[in-house]
């Protein structure tokens, strides 16, 4: 399981979130609901372990980590891949589909990385001629399935989708929730995070609302 | 015989007449992003046109009032009513610029990250505007009309703005030369539902007050509900145009219906098959290929109701003409 136990996190003075627990189970998609502004990005950056925490522990598979960025061990954050809202500002122009889905495989120095690379292929629906394109060349839609093959190209246990389809017309937005349920049935524990609560229902297991995930929200329910 | 996509009754405010769009590649190829559209847009209506990415929803807005890149190729009439009416697409670009845009044809842009002035307060930015196209509605005002308070925002430079706030600044701004025609591209995109509906909700008090407002979005769950009309584009042609509860509860053409069974609320399946490239479309219906299903390869719009057309022999036997 992927756990956020007490996470205090923010940026400088402005504290966003106030003490959150959130449990990540794999082979079930949890959906995180909020309004704009409310901190859901900042929450999913602290479970994927990009953005800093000032109190509270992530633990990975019963691990704790210790650190953000790369201050954690490697091999604790590669357990977790990561999926963002907009698919241009993720990726960089000047490589090809290609080589924004073989980057991961690289840096990690993993050898057969043409096999991998065709492997994720076939199961994003990534034809030759597209991994040939640069990203001003595919579609919004086509572009996010590359990043999506790029955040599981390691074989990650866990996957935090950050509002993954925000930017994407419907019947796109229906084919990336289909690839990341396939991906949850294979066994990939998955954080789903959009303001769309209709969204969410229909693509998670289940859904919380990121206010109720603070212990002072926790307390006021219980008492 | 009424032309395609004429609406009886009110009168449009523009109408659009076999109008294709083009746009030049260096390489030699063309993109079809417009084939042979008609429509009108009515006086105190919202227009919903919805279809999927790329469909060339958005290049229809830019050759309405002139935006297109120099290598576009355009054909058709855009015909816009008023004390002195005009062809658009015949126009030329001093008067699209001097008379038609932000005065007669107001556009609400998709980004609005981008399409702001970072360094300058939102009061500056309306203030020229309003100064810029002689509008006799003050800033202050144009503030209030959606929904802001003056007081607190005129003085925030973009980047201190919200999603929903910066959306409601170029509406004001699209407001400010008191324009019959509301051309709106993605006005509620990366809203959460609830500042997505108070924009929709605000486009909706531009119609009542006699503007035609054309709403060209994919948030189907935010734009529905104030949709008085609703047209769908698919591969660059429109297949169905009418009543909005008609095309979105019980409409004739089979791509409406994926498109709204692709919603997270009815049925979350995606549309069938991918949608060819616009520079290379066939000659007969790029749905139907895409998809299967029958086609009779009319790919103009045919009358099935008063106010109600559809494409592809898609209407019930007989009522066609």
């Amino acid at each position: 399981m992927l756990t956020a136990t007490g996470v205090v996190a923010g940026y400088g003075e402005h504290t966003v979130l106030r003490s959150v627990d959130l449990t990540v189970t794999p082979g079930r998609i949890t959906g995180l609901q909020g309004p704009s502004g409310s901190g859901k990005s900042t929450l999913a950056r602290v479970v994927a372990l990009l953005h800093p925490r000032t109190a509270g522990t992530v633990t990975v598979d019963g691990r704790s980590v210790t650190g953000s960025g790369y201050l954690a061990p490697a091999e604790l954050r590669r357990r977790i891949g990561m999926v963002f809202q907009s698919p241009r500002a993720a990726t960089d122009p000047r490589w090809t589909l290609r080589q924004v889905i073989a980057e991961p495989l690289g840096a990690a120095r993993r050898s057969a990385t043409r096999q991998r690379v065709a492997e994720l292929a076939e199961q994003f629906q990534l034809t030759d001629d597209l991994l040939d394109r640069y990203p001003h060349q595919v579609s919004d839609g086509q572009l996010q399935r590359a990043c999506l093959a790029r955040a599981v190209a390691l074989r990650p246990a866990y996957l935090v989708c950050d509002e993954a389809t925000a930017m994407l017309d419907p019947s796109t937005t229906a084919t990336i929730a289909q690839l990341v349920r396939g991906l949850a049935d294979a066994g990939t524990g998955v954080l789903a995070v959009s303001h769309d609560r209709a969204l969410l229902t229909a693509w998670a297991d289940h859904v919380l609302d990121l206010h109720d995930l603070h212990a002072d929200a926790r307390t006021s329910w219980e008492s | 015989m009424t032309a395609a996509g004429a609406v009886p009754g009110a009168p449009p405010v523009l109408s659009i007449r076999g109008l294709s769009v083009q746009l030049g590649l260096l390489d030699g190829r063309w993109v079809h992003a417009v084939s042979d559209l008609d429509m009108d847009l009515p006086a105190g209506t919202v227009t919903l046109l919805a279809g999927e990415s790329g469909c060339g929803k958005s290049v229809l807005a830019s050759a309405l009032i002139g935006l297109l890149p120099p290598t576009a190729r355009v054909r058709g009439q855009v015909g816009l009513d008023g004390p002195d009416p005009l062809d658009l697409l015949a126009a030329d670009d001093d008067v699209l610029a001097t008379r038609v845009r932000g005065r007669r044809v107001g556009l609400v842009p998709q980004s609005a990250g981008t399409a702001l002035t970072p360094t300058r307060t939102v009061g500056a930015l309306l203030s020229e505007a309003v100064t810029t196209l002689g509008g006799a509605v003050p800033a202050a005002d144009l503030l209030r009309e959606v929904w802001l308070d003056p007081d607190g925002v005129a003085d925030l430079y973009p980047h201190q703005l919200s999603g929903g706030m910066a959306h409601r600044v170029l509406l004001a701004l699209a407001l400010a030369g008191q324009p019959d025609v509301l051309l709106c591209d993605e006005p509620t995109a990366g809203l959460d539902p609830e500042n997505a509906a108070h924009v929709a909700g605000l486009l909706a008090a531009q119609a009542r007050t006699g503007r035609a407002v054309l709403l060209i979005s994919h948030d189907i769950a935010a734009c529905a509900p104030v949709a008085d009309r609703v047209a769908v584009m698919v591969s660059s042609r429109v297949v169905e145009v009418g009543p909005a509860t008609d095309v979105l509860d019980r409409p004739w053409h089979d791509y409406p219906q994926a498109l709204w069974n692709s919603l997270p609320e009815r049925g979350f399946r995606p549309v069938p098959g991918d949608p060819p490239p616009l520079t290379d479309l066939p000659d007969d219906c790029a749905w139907h290929r895409r998809a299967g299903g029958a086609c009779s390869g009319v790919l103009t719009l045919e009358p099935v109701a008063p106010d109600h057309w559809v494409s592809c022999g898609r209407g019930p036997v007989g009522v066609g003409c």
